[in-house]
């Protein structure tokens, strides 16, 4: 399972993680993040143990969505010793993500 | 209820429509022009066809085909297309309802050639106003279009704001709007390290706080972009049968990938018509 990401966890999750993080930026009326959370789904069960997966949603998480300039969603961004070292926007193959992963 | 629309009236499309007509599908075939093959083109590495065969003609004999086999190939361009409990294909004359979809318009020809367009792309410039309008909201918005398309994106546009400015980019507008209209050519847009904020034109410059593109007619990448299907590099990403990652959604052709041949985009639809057969048949 894809970890629901908030304000309030964000440190501990995404920028104290040890693992490189991937977080998928979505809202429920987002019709392209409805074919996108699947796909990270499924990821995140592939790469358990290597690299953590997690999803805000962004009307609920507004402020974590305006600090990283989120414009497009779907958009993923992908951590690194809590800095972001990749993002891509739009629907992507699980193949692909886990590429920008790097694991 | 069709059993399958086809987007696109190509080697592709054409192919795709005879084999699925033969098996008794009922399809209509939607084509706007003859894409890549244009006036002038000559294909001269097709098979069956000594001394090269004109694109024009090549399109021409392959509607003709169609349209012997009872098939319906409406002269229209798509808007938008949609996936309810079915797939809703909006043109500019009509509303057509499908079981299946298969995209083969071709590859896009036009893109916006202007300075800062790439850096700002998803910084404050979007292609679609209903995934990243959220973000828009009560902005001062730029719509970059002219045409039915352009109205199709300004109607949801109107939900986010009322402070909206049309830009034609030196083309004619065909529709009528009721907002400021600048004219003239766009010529690069500038912004800071974080968004796009001003459009710059030959004639002065416009402060804005998000751009939308809805420029000339969308293509089988922007069709696909905007209902979740996975777009790599401009190709539509499919698998063995030709489907997308979105159940009854098919492309094939030149929309794909791969070599862009009029051999290949035959085979794409063949292969892709065969897929759909047993798909329909579940």
């Amino acid at each position: 399972m894809a970890i629901a990401i908030t304000k309030e966890n964000f440190k501990s999750v995404v920028l104290e993680s040890s693992e490189p993080v991937l977080v998928d930026f979505w809202a429920a009326w987002c019709r392209p993040c409805q074919m996108l959370g699947p796909i990270v789904e499924s990821l995140s069960e592939e790469v358990k143990g290597l690299a953590v997966v997690g999803k805000v949603n962004v009307d609920e998480q507004a402020e974590l969505a305006n600090q990283f300039r989120i414009m497009s969603i779907p958009t993923v961004l992908v951590f690194k010793g809590g800095k972001v070292v990749n993002s891509i926007i739009g629907v992507r193959s699980k193949d692909e993500l886990r590429k920008a992963l790097g694991v | 209820m069709f059993d399958t629309i086809i987007i696109g009236k190509g080697p592709s499309g054409i192919s795709a429509a005879i084999y699925l007509k033969r098996s008794n599908k009922n399809v209509l075939v939607i084509g706007k022009d003859n894409g890549s093959l244009y006036d002038g083109v000559v294909i001269d590495n097709y098979y069956g066809f000594p001394g090269g065969i004109t694109g024009t003609e090549l399109i021409e004999r392959g509607v003709k085909q169609a349209n012997e086999l009872g098939i319906d190939v409406l002269q229209d361009e798509v808007i938008a297309i949609d996936k309810y409990e079915h797939f809703t294909v909006t043109t500019k004359k009509g509303v057509y309802e499908g079981k299946t979809v298969l995209l083969a318009t071709g590859k896009p020809r036009t893109t916006l050639k202007i300075k800062g367009f790439q850096k700002y792309r998803g910084k404050g410039i979007s292609f679609c106003v209903t995934c990243d309008g959220f973000f828009f909201r009560k902005k001062k918005l730029a719509l970059i279009g002219y045409n039915e398309y352009m109205l199709h994106e300004l109607k949801d546009m109107e939900f986010l704001t009322e402070d909206i400015q049309i830009f034609t980019n030196g083309n004619a507008l065909t529709v009528d709007v009721d907002y400021p209209v600048v004219h003239e050519q766009i010529t690069e847009i500038t912004g800071d390290e974080d968004k796009a904020t001003t459009i710059v034109t030959t004639n002065g410059s416009y402060d804005v706080e998000g751009i939308f593109i809805a420029l000339g007619s969308p293509g089988a990448v922007e069709f696909a972009t905007r209902i979740g299907a996975i777009v790599e590099n401009t190709n539509i990403v499919v698998d063995d049968n030709f489907m997308t990652n979105i159940e009854g959604l098919y492309a094939a052709g030149d929309t794909v990938g791969g070599v862009l041949q009029v051999a290949k985009a035959a085979a794409d639809g063949m292969h892709a018509a065969i897929a759909i057969k047993k798909q329909l048949k579940k």
